[in-house]
């Protein structure tokens, strides 16, 4: 049998299928976009090499509003971080309890995450329309009619109005991989703590926070990186929009590319936001180590 | 002591409900708008249950709305792309994790990288190859990427499945007189069945829902996948939401149908996905 598995023609034909599609559409293309970000280009015709210019004019020109749409998603990162988590730790703290209609609770919860974004959107569109929108309807109905607002079309409430259902539909995500985190902290542990008198609080600080920390941190990473990423529901919800309000890197990307020709820049958005995404990555775990 | 437990009890099944609540309404919500007509959704009766229920809202959908073609669009495109991921992961699952050969684990960390890396960071690249090669508003635009964007989190899922089965199984098929192919075929592939179920449904939610490539990689109407599919009905419909409503309803029905009946498993894989990359 070693023979057979050793066999050098056997292992490529297996591996190949497998690592043509993967470099080919994941590796290579990443290649391709930091090539084309050097370039001044239109998608067709002569492609104007320009080396650094697109990064110079994406950090420093006013009317392209990268920093802007970066801070946006900043915020949102941030807001993930300080508000989705600690309502999904809460969640998964008390489902993990073994408590009355856990799986009930889980499975509702975690039901957003499974529903289409551009679905999503739909409905928060929906619930958020000026006129017959049941966010209106109801303030007006118990006599707020001063605090009705066109949410999604104003630039002061836009960014406010994408950033609820965003964070909303993933609270039930990170509450999944935290629970299954909670639930994996060995009974033994509870019980000792139990009888040395610990109270759920002291439980939860000294034994489980400490136990999970490890899926803690790919929360956290999720919850930063998906931030950065995220397109669906702000495409769907104002595309960016009203005066560039709720604009976030890749509606920003979407833009320069297929609104305004410009593959060059668009290029230089998204090996910006790889950086990002990795550079982040890294700079949280390094934090969760000091901290270890 | 008991008292305070009693309360805290208490004040945490309240916040458990009212957050159940907060999931729930606008799916309870939609449903329920997508059998009603304007007059009750726009101020007669706009959360309760339908008074006269509106099926016409859906042959509306179905027919003016093209939602029958949509949902078959995605079907396709999901279908195609989780037999594509399947056949090569789990062959690459096995070069990973049965054939002897060095470098092995460098490959399997290198096929990891994939669970990290964003799509954005392929598309403009995708997009000329694809119009350059004529691919544009053809199934494979989406097929293809699909499959390869799903392939990292397959072999992960195959692999610690694949290491579960014992290794004479291989040697005693071998001494019967199985090679590889024989090996893979009939032991093999047949006793993958969880990870087969695992990633077949995890790729299947990613696909169905997926936005970005869809929106850009097609533009025939004919063969628009679901999300795009919503987002031009509701452009013609920006008046009459009854028929977006049952729209949406159709979107979401095949996953709600299936995470009643799969919810641990459907969380099963996306705990994998998640904690062991």
């Amino acid at each position: 049998m070693k023979k057979q598995y050793s066999n050098k023609l056997h292992i490529i034909l297996f591996l190949l299928p497998a690592l043509l599609l993967f470099c080919g559409v994941l590796i290579a293309p990443i290649g391709a976009s930091a090539y084309f970000s050097l370039f001044d280009w239109k998608g067709i015709g002569p492609k104007t090499f320009i080396g650094l210019a697109n990064y110079k004019e994406l950090f420093t020109s006013n009317s392209i509003g990268f920093m802007k749409a970066l801070r946006n998603s900043l915020l949102l990162a941030a807001l993930s971080v300080g508000l989705q988590l600690p309502l999904a730790l809460a969640l998964a703290l008390t489902l993990g309890k073994s408590i009355k209609g856990e799986r009930m609770f889980l499975s509702v919860y975690f039901m957003p995450v499974l529903i289409s974004t551009v679905v999503i959107g739909q409905l928060w569109l929906k619930i958020y329309n000026p006129d017959y929108g049941i966010l209106n309807v109801f303030l007006r109905s118990i006599g707020l009619e001063k605090w009705t607002r066109i949410w999604l079309g104003k630039k002061e409430t836009a960014l406010g109005a994408v950033l609820v259902p965003t964070l909303w539909q993933y609270v039930g995500y990170h509450m999944l991989l935290l629970y299954a985190g909670v639930k994996s902290v060995p009974g033994e542990l509870r019980e000792a703590a139990m009888l040395d008198g610990a109270t759920d609080g002291q439980i939860n600080r000294f034994i489980v926070l400490p136990y999970i920390k490890p899926i803690l941190r790919i929360s956290v990473i999720f919850a930063v990186t998906g931030s950065l990423k995220s397109f669906d529901l702000i495409y769907v919800l104002t595309n960016g929009g009203p005066l560039h309000a709720t604009e976030v890197p890749s509606t920003l990307m979407i833009s320069m590319l297929f609104l305004r020709n410009r593959y060059g820049m668009g290029s230089t958005i998204a090996v910006m936001l790889i950086i990002l995404c990795f550079g982040f990555a890294l700079l949280i775990n390094a934090i969760f180590k000091e901290d270890a | 002591m008991l008292n305070t437990n009693k309360s805290t009890k208490i004040i945490s099944y309240v916040g458990l409900i009212l957050w159940m609540l907060v999931n729930l309404f606008p799916v309870y919500w939609m449903f329920t708008f997508s059998l009603k007509n304007n007059e009750e959704i726009f101020g007669k009766n706009v959360a309760g249950l339908p008074q006269h229920w509106l099926w016409s809202n859906y042959t509306e959908a179905m027919k003016t709305g093209h939602m029958g073609r949509y949902f078959l669009n995605s079907g396709i495109v999901a279908v195609s792309t989780i037999l594509i991921t399947l056949a090569v992961a789990l062959m690459a699952t096995f070069a990973l994790t049965r054939m002897i050969w060095k470098r092995r684990r460098t490959m399997n960390k290198f096929f990891m990288l994939g669970l990290t890396i964003p799509i954005h960071a392929s598309i403009v690249p995708i997009y000329v190859t694809l119009s350059r090669m004529h691919l544009l508003n053809t199934r494979w635009a989406l097929i293809i990427p699909y499959a390869a964007f799903s392939l990292a989190m397959a072999i992960l899922v195959c692999t610690g499945f694949m290491n579960e089965i014992p290794r004479e199984l291989d040697e005693s098929a071998c001494i019967d007189g199985c090679n590889v192919w024989g090996i893979f075929f009939r032991i093999i592939v047949p006793l993958m069945k969880p990870a087969v179920a695992t990633v077949g449904i995890y790729t299947f939610l990613q696909c169905w829902n997926e936005l970005m490539f869809a929106n850009i990689f097609i533009s025939k109407s004919a063969l628009k996948t679901l999300p795009v599919g919503v987002q031009a009905l509701s452009g013609q419909y920006t008046t009459a939401w009854g028929p977006i409503g049952a729209a949406l309803v159709i979107a979401t029905f095949p996953t709600l149908f299936m995470y009643i009946f799969l919810s641990r498993r459907i969380q099963e894989s996306f705990i994998a996905g998640a904690i062991k990359g």
